[in-house]
């Protein structure tokens, strides 16, 4: 369950590679890669700095993983997180999970995503022609985590 | 007796209150999140302004997400900052 806090950029084909080496159970690999804008709230964004809580954030997505390990039968899954200051088309976060189908590895992407947007200490500050700005909580964040709130019975993939 | 403890300022907030933390000895009486939150408020300007009733305020005690009603004590590391926008 790798988790990486790190400066430096990242290659999504061999994290993907090291992710699933070895492990002849997997048959499904879902990643999501976000990256930054170069709009965003109508403003042009020059560079995004992005920090975080040393200590809280391991922790954080730690448990996050853990959450989907407990809802879905995945086998692995890795998040990588950037901090310090990135530009536009930059790579910025991915997640990658490995399971037996595709289905459980869809969902808890997804999942490990829409949780790390919400409870992960990470803060993103933009550099814009009228100045810098602490780019704001998105409700929509809020309401992408309350819709697994209650899932008892995770949706899992037709055999 | 009064209880030391850590405390941290993250993104906006450090940039209001103009440091990253402190370490400060606590009135015994002040047991709780949010009677550490109004204490620190009555010092007035960005601090009454940051963390005044309404604001879009998170707070971890030693690393977890805290409720007003989650206790203080002595050594905990109280951090203060605004909602996450990571991702």
């Amino acid at each position: 369950m790798p988790i990486r806090i790190q400066t430096e950029d990242f290659d999504a084909g061999s994290e993907i590679t090291a992710l699933r080496a070895g492990d002849a159970r997997v048959g499904a690999v879902a990643m999501f890669i976000g990256t930054v804008r170069d709009l965003n709230d109508a403003h042009a964004v020059a560079t995004l700095t992005l920090e975080h809580y040393p200590g809280m954030t391991e922790k954080a997505l730690a448990a996050i993983v853990d959450e989907a390990r407990g809802r879905w039968a995945i086998y692995d899954a890795l998040v990588i997180h950037r901090i310090g200051a990135l530009k536009p088309m930059d790579q910025i976060v991915m997640v990658a999970v490995t399971s037996a189908h595709r289905g459980e590895a869809f969902t808890a992407c997804e999942f490990i995503m829409d949780y790390l947007k919400t409870r992960a200490p990470f803060w993103k500050k933009e550099a814009t022609p009228d100045g810098p700005r602490w780019v704001e909580a998105r409700i929509t964040d809020d309401l992408a985590v309350s819709r697994w709130k209650g899932l008892d019975t995770p949706a899992s993939e037709p055999k | 007796m009064p209880h030391t403890i850590n405390l941290v300022y993250l993104a906006r907030l450090r940039e209001a209150f103009g440091t990253g933390g402190e370490e400060i000895a606590l009135p015994a009486e002040i047991g709780t999140v949010n009677a550490l939150t109004r204490w620190l408020a009555a010092r007035g300007g960005p601090w009454a302004a940051e963390l005044a009733p309404g604001r879009a305020l998170r707070i971890a005690v030693n690393h977890d997400l805290a409720s007003g009603e989650t206790p203080v004590a002595t050594g905990d590391e109280i951090a203060f900052f605004p909602p996450v926008t990571g991702g």
